[in-house]
Parts: structure tokens; C-alpha cells; sequence
């Protein structure tokens, strides 16, 4: 049996919250993850889905240990990694890479594509095989840009263009695990196609694993080989991307599927859909028993004063509900 | 076929700039009738939402150079929002036709409480007093589903959530009973669970109205949904217009084909891979000669004597309904469906 790249135990990240102004009284404790278990394997991707505030980018950013974790261990590799200090974590950064969502904002206006890709060898002293130029056109050119552009800024790029700079930064140092937090929800159609065939290439290529949050459901179950799907700081299913969309168990599950709009009129004529009331409550006040309780349809008593655990119901597929959907 | 609404003929929208004139949209023509909803489909910087605000006569018109129609069929005889003066068009814009926008935040005024915004537009029509327009918001809010509407008419919009405030823009746009609503993105900032909630709201909003309406949006899960006709717009022009089930399931144009071959669905376990149209939309100042889409296409080789290189294809009507601007006969383009492995 292969160790997990990545493991995760029972992770959970609170933030303070203040009023801000002079006094900065505290207001609450906004539990953005809520223990978390998760194991990710070489070469596998999991989807990391769930409406916005559900934690989801807060897990992306505390596996890389952007966030330092509120309790809870993270393994990397083997590693205990919670811990270490920012020096520490340094060496290990070359293995452990992020993708982010605004191709905009991720890239330094001032630098060129040579430089901003460049600095990846700069940062962890490596001089790649053929020196550090070699290295940066060949990889331009393995995401799909022109080498000859090396010098042009990142104004001078479309948005798909500069994604695609992201995606050689992530890859120049030839990492084990990606976390890319909705690495194309800021493109059109006809581009999101083109960075999600060259993320799919490059893990093959490299037997990357990815951990992909992703609010957009085709997408996920495009490119996952694994679907968690998130409410408000805790895991509600986890299950390969076959048994989570073609039988979810979960009802928050149940209800996301059927609200994502399918291109096929025919069928969307026809199709039942589950329409949620109401919106995600606040995680700084999150209801007692099952976080779901407020807005599930099959709502009982017991669900509002027990917290359902997460738990196996076997082909690694996991639970957190009283009265799951048959299967 | 009901008489139409709107009428938008030859439609031209061009922006002036330094580097020359932007011709946002080119030649655009429509019709929407009361109770239907045209789904406007493109890419970023295709034209859709500068048509829409034409329509609306929301472009300045120091700035914006604007030629062709768009004919509003009211009861009291017809006008033309292009050609009107600016105070006949003023007072259209949020009684016989309004619009929602994508972001509701940056759309609603932070000072001042929901129910003075949504009451504005119908005490400018109707002459009630401040408290008949906060009983009229009142009721509104009831209508686009938001509960305990009495008390949070009297709130301001940071206290709304997202899709709380999308519904609140809903109200907005139909306190005076409006015969066309355009729709920008409604959904494009929510999440799917709300984002249906919405989508259910727009069309019983258009039931109880019998509205026209024009859906923007590059969703074509969303278009499925709800759609009765599409416009595929690239590049400024519209590529392709037929009804709803055409468009998936005969799309004519190999944009609309490429389209619907890139995207990745719910419904398909079987790890296809994605078909992507190559390149990227050209620069709208420096159009190619010829067809907008020929260097992204992959069957434009099979059109002879380089026909896409050299003439802008017409939009000519296909099968009754369907216009495609595609140099491609129906039985290149038959094959060329089959050649590139499609679904469809």
C-alpha cells in the first residue's frame, strides 16, 4: 500500500474576528475549517467543492501552510509539517505548490514571465540542467507559450496566457502535490478547455496529485478522481467521483448535483431539481447538530442535536448524516 | 409568432480610441416577444452586454457611436431608443423596459435602505408619497421571495446576502411592471444553490409579467435552463440564432459546436477529454479580413478558394428559424460534426 502524499487529521482553522476600529473588541470565532480528515495518493486528484464560505480555499492555504493551523496535524510526504517554522518549511516548498484563481493579481506587474517563472530556482538555489533560461523557455513551451515571449510582461498576456504562467511557475521545480484553488473560474469557456487539458497532461506527465477546490461541479467531476464535498467547515461526503455523482448519499450532495445547470435542454426540461432555501448560515454562529440541519429538506429532530459523525460506508466512500439517500 | 416586442435592426456600436475604432458590436439584429426569453451567449469582449446597454440607451452618446434600430412596440405606438431624444428614452428606462445587473453589490447604493432604492423608480412614475413607496417596496419583496419583507425594507444592503441582494435588484427592476427586462450575468457571482433559486424566481417573475427578456450570460448550462431562442455572439457579431433545442442539438456555426464541445458536464461520468477551440478571440480594433473565427476554426480548411480569409460570411437563415454566418453548406459542415469526434 503507497503512503498518501498528503494527510490530514482532524485540521481545523479558526479566525478571530474583530470590529476593527479603535477598540478592536472581539466579536467571534469564525470556524472556517472545523476538523478535517483527508488523504490524498501520489498521482490522485481530489476536488475540494462546497458554496463559498464553506471553507474550502481555507484548507487549499492551510495544507501549504499559508494559514498556520488552528489544531489538528498535516502530513506531507511522511513529514509532520504543522510545526515547522517558515525557514523550515522552505526546502519542502519545492514540493508543494499552489495555482491561483485571479491570473491578475498572482503575477508581479513589474517582472517579466522569465523573471516571475525564473525565480522559482532563484528561491530554493537550484541551477536546473541547461541553466536557469534553458529551463524557463523549455517549460514556456511546455504549457503552451512561446518561448520567444520571455521578456514580455504579464500585461501583455490574455487571461488564459497568464494562467498558463501560474501553471509553469507551479511545475518548474517539479513538485509532488498542486493545490490549485480555482485555477480557472476567471476564464471564458473556450479557454477554462484549454487549461484543464494541459492540467490533466502535466499530471500524467509528472504524477502530480492535485488538490482542486473548485466551486464549478463539471469542472470537478471533469478532472477529480476524488470529490469532497464541503459545508460550512466540515466534511459532509467523500467518495470517487462515480459513486458521489451518480448516487450521492449526502442530501447537501443530492441538492448541489441537481442545481448545477446541464447543457441539455431536453434534459433540464425534465430533470428534478432540489431547490435549497435560504443561503449558507454564518460560520462564525454555525447551528448546533448537523451544520446542514437548517436547510435540509429531510430534516429530523435528532439532527439538530447530535452532530453526525463522518464515517466509512465502505469502496472508501465517507458519510457525515442521520439519514443518508439510499444508495 | 406573436408580434415582437423589441425589435433590434442592424445594430452598430463603435467606441473611438487612440488605437483606433472599436467596434464592440457590428450589424446586430433580434427580436424578442412578450413571454420569451432570448439567451444572448458569447465570450468576454463579444459585444453582448454593449448591445444590451444600446438597447437600453445607456451608452453616452458623446463617446459611443451608435447606428441601426431598437424598436420598442409599446401600446402607444412604437419608438426607437437609438433615435429618441435622451428624455424620451430616460423615461422607458425603468417603467416599459429595465435591467439587472451581475453584481448586486456594486449595483445598490450603500447609504441609503433597500426600500428607498427599490420605491424610486415607481414614485417617479406613480406619484405616491415616500410611505406608499415603502409599502410598494414592501410588497415587492414579498414577491421576489424574501421573508419578514416589512422589516428589511428598512435595511441597508450590507445586511442582504448575495443572493438576497440579486433578489432585491429583481424587485427593483420590476416595481413598475416592466415589458422587457434584460438580465447581465444575473447568476455569474452566485453559487449554484442560490444560483437556481434565482433562476427559478426570474421565470415565474416572467410568467406573472408576461415580460420580454434578454438573458446575458456565457453559461450555457444557465441558457439550457431557461432559453426559449440563443444568440451566439463572437467577436461583435452574432454567429448563430436559432431556438433553444437547435442550438444544442443542430448548432450549425463551428464556434457554437466548438462551444459545446469545450465545456465538461455534470452528466458525463466517462472522462471524455475536453475538445478546446484553439487561440484565443482576436483584438476587436484589427479584425481579420473575412470570418472573425476562420483562425480558431478547425474547418474553415475545407471551404474552397480560402472563402474565409477573404468575405464576411452572411447570417443566412439555414432551416426555417436558424441563421448560421458560416461559408460551410450543410453537408461540409455534416461531416465536419463527425470529424472532430463531437457528441453531437
Amino acid at each position: 500500500m503507497t503512503e498518501p502524499i498528503l494527510k490530514l487529521e482532524g485540521l481545523k482553522k479558526y479566525f478571530e474576528s474583530t470590529s476593527g476600529g479603535i477598540f478592536n473588541k472581539k466579536k467571534g470565532i469564525v470556524k472556517a475549517v472545523d476538523g478535517i480528515d483527508l488523504e490524498i495518493m501520489p498521482g490522485e486528484t481530489v476536488g475540494l467543492v462546497g458554496e463559498s464560505g464553506c471553507g474550502k480555499t481555507t484548507v487549499g492555504r492551510t495544507v501549504l501552510k499559508l494559514y498556520e493551523p488552528t489544531e489538528g496535524t498535516i502530513t506531507f510526504n511522511g513529514q509532520d509539517i504543522t510545526h515547522l517554522s517558515a525557514h523550515e518549511m522552505k526546502p519542502l516548498r519545492a514540493q508543494m505548490q499552489m495555482i491561483f484563481q485571479d491570473p491578475y493579481a498572482s503575477l508581479n506587474p513589474r517582472h517579466t514571465v522569465g523573471t516571475l517563472i525564473g525565480a522559482t530556482f532563484e528561491i530554493q538555489g537550484i541551477t536546473p540542467e541547461g541553466g536557469v533560461k534553458h529551463e524557463v523557455e523549455r517549460l514556456m513551451e511546455r504549457v503552451g507559450l512561446n518561448p520567444e515571449h520571455v521578456n514580455r510582461y504579464p500585461h501583455e498576456f490574455s487571461g488564459g496566457q497568464r494562467q498558463r504562467i501560474g501553471v509553469a511557475r507551479a511545475i518548474a521545480l517539479k513538485p509532488k502535490l498542486i493545490v490549485a484553488d480555482e485555477p480557472v473560474s476567471a476564464l471564458d469557456v473556450s479557454i477554462q478547455a484549454q487549461v484543464v487539458n494541459l492540467l490533466d497532461d502535466l499530471q500524467e506527465e509528472f504524477n502530480l496529485s492535485y488538490l482542486f477546490v473548485a466551486h464549478d461541479l463539471s469542472v470537478v467531476q471533469h478532472i477529480s478522481d476524488r470529490v469532497v464535498v464541503m459545508y460550512l467547515g466540515k466534511i459532509m461526503e467523500d467518495a470517487n467521483k462515480h459513486d458521489l455523482f451518480r448516487a450521492p448519499r449526502h442530501p447537501y450532495t443530492k441538492a448541489l448535483l441537481s442545481a448545477v445547470p446541464v447543457p441539455d435542454p431536453k434534459k433540464s426540461r425534465t430533470r428534478e431539481k432540489i431547490i435549497l432555501q435560504g443561503d449558507l448560515p454564518s460560520p462564525m454562529n454555525p447551528p448546533a447538530g448537523c451544520v446542514f440541519n437548517t436547510r435540509c429538506w429531510k430534516v429530523q429532530e435528532q439532527c439538530r442535536v447530535e452532530v453526525p459523525p463522518l464515517i466509512q460506508i465502505g469502496n472508501g466512500h465517507r458519510l457525515a448524516c442521520h439519514f443518508p439517500e439510499p444508495a | 409568432m406573436s408580434q415582437p416586442f423589441l425589435e433590434v435592426k442592424n445594430l452598430t456600436v463603435s467606441f473611438p480610441t487612440e488605437d483606433g475604432l472599436v467596434r464592440a458590436s457590428n450589424d446586430i439584429s433580434f427580436t424578442v416577444a412578450r413571454g420569451e426569453t432570448l439567451a444572448v451567449v458569447g465570450e468576454s469582449g463579444s459585444g453582448k452586454s454593449v448591445t444590451s446597454l444600446a438597447v437600453m440607451g445607456l451608452h453616452d452618446r458623446r463617446s459611443a457611436q451608435i447606428s441601426g434600430q431598437a424598436i420598442l412596440h409599446l401600446e402607444n405606438g412604437p419608438i426607437d431608443t437609438i433615435s429618441a431624444p435622451v428624455d424620451v428614452v430616460r423615461k422607458l428606462r425603468g417603467k416599459s423596459m429595465a435591467m439587472i445587473f451581475q453584481d448586486p453589490m456594486s449595483a445598490l447604493h450603500p447609504y441609503y435602505t433597500i426600500g428607498d432604492q427599490i420605491s424610486e423608480a415607481w414614485r417617479l412614475y406613480n406619484d405616491g408619497d415616500k410611505k406608499a413607496g415603502i409599502k410598494r417596496a414592501t410588497e415587492m419583496l414579498d414577491l421576489v421571495g424574501i421573508p419578514g419583507a416589512a422589516k428589511r425594507v428598512l435595511e441597508y444592503p450590507h445586511q442582504f446576502s448575495g443572493g438576497m441582494r440579486q433578489r432585491v435588484m429583481i424587485a427593483m427592476a420590476l416595481v413598475n411592471n416592466p415589458s422587457l427586462l434584460i438580465a447581465d450575468e444575473p447568476t455569474t457571482a452566485l453559487d449554484v444553490t442560490v444560483q437556481s433559486q434565482i433562476l427559478e424566481l426570474l421565470k415565474n417573475m416572467q410568467k406573472e409579467f408576461n415580460m420580454a427578456v434578454i438573458l446575458i450570460t456565457h453559461d450555457l448550462g444557465v441558457v439550457a435552463e431557461v432559453a426559449d431562442r440563443v444568440s451566439v455572439m463572437y467577436a461583435g457579431k452574432i454567429v448563430e440564432q436559432a431556438g433553444i433545442d437547435d442550438i444544442y442539438y443542430q448548432p450549425d456555426h463551428p464556434y457554437t459546436i466548438g462551444l459545446l464541445n469545450s465545456i465538461p458536464r455534470v452528466d458525463q461520468l466517462e472522462g471524455r477529454r475536453l475538445i478546446a477551440i484553439p487561440g484565443q478571440p482576436p483584438s476587436l480594433i484589427s479584425l481579420p479580413a473575412g470570418c472573425s473565427f476562420r483562425s480558431r476554426c478547425s474547418f474553415a480548411s475545407q471551404v474552397p478558394n480560402n472563402l474565409c480569409a477573404s468575405a464576411v460570411p452572411d447570417l443566412d437563415e439555414k432551416i426555417g428559424g436558424h441563421f448560421s454566418r458560416c461559408h460551410l453548406t450543410e453537408e461540409q459542415l455534416k461531416k465536419a460534426r463527425v470529424s472532430t469526434g463531437a457528441q453531437l
